[in-house]
């Protein structure tokens, strides 16, 4: 990271710079060294950025109309979908956006999974990015419960409820968490201010994200090292940043068809009933970006057990880059490795269809069927499958398959030649 | 042009356009973002407000709730209305005639905002040495035509507008 | 090849299973009659008959028992709904008492409406409406037809929807069958019978029609910005393809410069 070579083309750019780099750091990302193989799966990581900003952004102009308490806050969204100037406009992007957001960090994390983005030397990379994911989940649990429909007020229930599973201080964390004794008018207050916390949370991780990725590079389809700068790389600007426009405008289209056309699809009709302590909705379910979670936690028929379990699906990917075995770092190469990745995609939908269903019957079979197998990914597939399975031989560069039509065994890396 | 020119024209129309076109759409991002500060139309609705007057008697005022600010309906009496007009123009540190005050055939109506000109209180009826108004914050003394006569207070307290509906209702802005 | 194709039938698989997650049905409800509603649809907008139709409806059948507690009397002259004029919004805000104050003598009084009123609900808080409705809550309607799956033509069925009960289902007093109703029991009785309400068109107030209309009104009460709402997004997806479009070519222009395009 060092571009000690860059200096300012003006005099007062040379004196900001020479007391705070931040035009070496612009030529830094301008001139970064990108592998020049990158598909479009690697533009999800922009995608995210523009997410992020536009949660931020319309999140704050909603704060300026919003009132956190629980006998005004839904007649105040309405308020903001009726009179507040483009509130519905605002509104409409900021709850949609969330899908959007969710919709992108899932591709973003299943490119990981599937190119090895997460094995050495990435590792904090991916923890940094699971911090992140975390503190997403979080961020929107609470901003659902803002509205105070009734799905936000059950939702808020059931799973501030789970707290009171842990043994001996459950009780005390949960009736701390609520400030009340159920789900009342200061836990909607503390989550509008958590709410407003987080992402800025966010960003100072975006942040150490991107600084921790700079430090390798960026991982390729092939998934071999590569030098940087080379004739494997390209200048991140205009190559990349034109790619990554081209993929945020398609992603663009996708988000408008969804905010103009169809706003409330993705969400739940109840939570346009307002929050009535005294009936409960007859199915309870998160929004669906939280619904395979959902249905680990049901799966289980102890209440701790859920919990447990439920932490335990997002903890184990935490462990992910110890459990993988394999030298080798792309699925493109790992002909075993990628079958079990397509089961795994596969499983994760099925989870998501079943935490949308009631925990019973065969949706409850299939759930737990669906439960098993997904720690079993981690815990078996992954550290059995990297041992044991023969890999297809690596190219030694980014251009040579493209060159010779195909990875040459003969110009291959040898098997234990470190990628 | 050469081709090579040619090549290089077409990039950068190219490439302008995308910006150009690029920044177009930045700007109505823009618009709804900076627009959603400005009053919404619940602000709008309460924008203007009737006033019922018929109880009011000569001499007497009253004060409503309008945008959020106190509004003077003030009934003079005939021989208010004639100390006002007799006032010497030059003698006024913001010279306005009594007459362009209110509207005509109303003269005994003066509707005005009763905020004090000077830093924003609000002023006190029936008092100061001018027989109208006296703000206690700073001193300034306001006349029968509510026009700022003595202390800090640069101009007289605004006129809004407003029109009668009928004889007994008043509407405000 | 074959492989590709699995993982493709897979993923097809999966998501027809996953889209039609949303239409799991817990009872013996029918699936609501589908309409063809003028503001379905990309470039659908509000028919402003149907509206001012539905409106009365509301105001001479509805109204009595279900308050409408977010939307104003200005709202009816406003652009993208009824669009009432400006002296027949007047007119209907003033045809309404509504309670104001305190006064100067600290107590409540009733003037008659104007536009910037909210809709006079038909009971001063819920638990007097609860109580004046053998212990059902007549919901409020402002954002009804977006409370309940299936939407417009959900809420059009049950109107319509009214039947005697099958063989061997027992009723208590005071509910009543309905086929599309969510449970199937509805403590409401049928509120629509031909030509309860005169329209002021002239148009024939059948069941069929009244559903029509009143469901017409309530999905712009719940959706008022939609017709906006649809004209915006014709504008910005057009411009967006625009746009893809010329960073597109200029994205091809600038990678033609790398030797190897991979």
């Amino acid at each position: 990271m060092s571009d000690h070579e860059y200096t300012p083309k003006s005099k007062a750019g040379k004196w900001f710079n020479d007391r705070l780099p931040l035009l070496t750091l612009g030529a830094h990302l301008t001139d970064y060294p990108t592998p020049k193989n990158l598909n479009y799966w690697w533009t999800f990581g922009g995608i995210l950025t523009f997410c992020l900003l536009t949660q931020i952004i319309t999140g704050i102009v909603l704060a300026m109309h919003y009132v956190a308490h629980a006998d005004l806050a839904f007649a105040s969204v309405e308020h903001i979908m009726r009179d507040v100037n483009y509130g519905w406009l605002i509104r409409y992007i900021h709850s949609n956006g969330a899908s959007m957001f969710f919709l992108a960090v899932y591709i973003h994390i299943f490119r990981s999974l599937f190119y090895g983005s997460y094995k050495s030397p990435r590792e904090v990379i991916w923890i940094i990015g699971l911090l992140i994911y975390l503190l997403m989940m979080a961020a929107a649990f609470m901003g659902y419960v803002l509205p105070w429909g009734q799905m936000s007020f059950w939702g808020a229930t059931v799973i501030t409820n789970l707290f009171s599973a842990i043994p001996l201080v459950g009780e005390s964390i949960t009736t701390w968490l609520w400030g009340a004794y159920s789900v009342d008018n200061p836990t909607l207050n503390r989550f509008f201010s958590l709410h407003y916390l987080i992402p800025f949370l966010i960003l100072g991780l975006v942040v150490l994200h991107i600084w921790a990725l700079h430090v390798p590079g960026n991982n390729n389809p092939v998934g071999i090292d590569i030098k940087k700068p080379s004739k494997d790389t390209v200048p991140f600007h205009p190559y990349i940043t034109i790619k990554d426009a081209f993929a945020l405008l398609m992603f663009m289209i996708i988000f408008a068809g969804f905010v103009f056309f169809s706003p409330n699809i993705l969400g739940h009709s109840d939570n346009y009933i307002p929050a009535n302590p005294l009936v409960t909705p007859a199915h309870i379910v998160p929004e669906w970006y939280l619904l395979p979670f959902y249905a680990i936690l049901r799966s289980v028929p102890d209440k701790l057990g859920g919990v447990i379990l439920m932490f335990g699906a997002i903890f184990i990917l935490f462990v992910l880059p110890w459990l993988d075995t394999s030298k080798v770092r792309s699925a493109v190469f790992r002909p075993i490795y990628r079958q079990f990745y397509w089961i795994f995609v596969l499983d994760v939908l099925i989870l998501g269809y079943m935490g949308a269903m009631p925990a019973e019957g065969i949706y409850l079979v299939l759930a737990r069927i669906g439960t098993i197998y997904y720690f079993a990914h981690f815990i078996i597939v992954m550290p059995v499958v990297g041992l044991l399975e023969k890999t297809d031989p690596i190219p030694m560069s980014i251009s040579e398959p493209v060159l010779t039509g195909g990875a040459d065994p003969a110009l291959a890396r040898k098997d234990n030649e470190k990628i | 042009m050469s081709k090579e020119e040619n090549k290089v024209n077409r990039r950068d129309f190219l490439f302008t356009a995308s910006y150009t076109i690029g920044a177009v759409g930045l700007g109505a991002v823009i618009w709804p973002l900076v627009h959603q500060m400005n009053p919404d139309r619940a602000q709008q609705a309460l924008a203007t407000t009737e006033v019922d007057i018929s109880q009011v008697q000569p001499g007497n005022s009253i004060t409503v709730l309008w945008r959020g600010k106190p509004i003077f309906l003030k009934r003079r009496t005939p021989e208010e209305i004639a100390e006002a007009r007799a006032v010497n123009l030059l003698d006024l540190p913001d010279p306005q005639k009594d007459e362009d005050r209110v509207k005509e055939g109303k003269d005994e109506w003066l509707v005005m905002i009763g905020v004090c000109t000077h830093l924003g209180c609000v002023p006190l009826k029936d008092k100061g040495d001018f027989n109208g108004w006296f703000c206690p914050c700073h001193g300034s003394h306001y006349d029968v035509s509510g026009r700022i006569r003595k202390g800090p207070a640069p101009t007289n307290m605004e006129i809004p507008k407003f029109e009668f509906v009928d004889s007994n209702i008043i509407k405000i802005g | 090849m074959k492989r590709s194709n699995i993982k493709s039938l897979l993923f097809i698989v999966t998501l027809l299973f996953v889209s039609t997650a949303r239409l799991y049905s817990a009872g013996g409800e029918a699936k609501p009659l589908k309409v063809d509603w003028s503001f379905k649809g990309i470039t659908g907008k509000f028919d402003r008959a149907s509206l001012q139709r539905g409106f009365q409806v509301y105001k001479e059948v509805c109204s009595s028992c279900h308050s409408m507690q977010y939307l104003s009397y200005r709202n009816l002259g406003e652009v993208g709904g009824p669009e009432f004029s400006e002296q027949e919004v007047k007119a209907i805000a003033a045809s309404i008492e509504i309670t104001d104050g305190p006064n100067d003598q600290g107590e409540m009084f009733t003037r008659p409406g104007r536009p910037a009123d909210k809709f006079k609900s038909p009971y001063p808080n819920v638990k007097a409406s609860i109580a004046a409705n053998g212990g059902a809550y007549p919901p409020d309607m402002s954002v009804l037809v977006k409370a309940r799956p299936g939407g417009s033509n959900y809420i059009y069925s049950v109107l319509v929807g009214y039947e005697d009960p099958p063989e061997g289902v027992m009723l208590d007093d005071g509910v009543y069958y309905n086929k599309y109703m969510i449970g199937n029991k509805i403590k409401m009785a049928s509120p629509l019978s031909d030509d309860i309400v005169e329209y002021s068109d002239g148009t024939q107030a059948t069941i069929d029609q009244m559903a029509k209309d009143v469901t017409t009104f309530l999905t712009w009460a719940a959706e008022p910005e939609l017709e906006e709402r649809h004209r915006t997004g014709v504008k910005v997806i057009i411009y967006l393809i625009l746009l893809t479009t010329l960073v597109y070519l200029s994205m091809k222009k600038i990678w033609s410069r790398v030797d190897t395009e991979v």
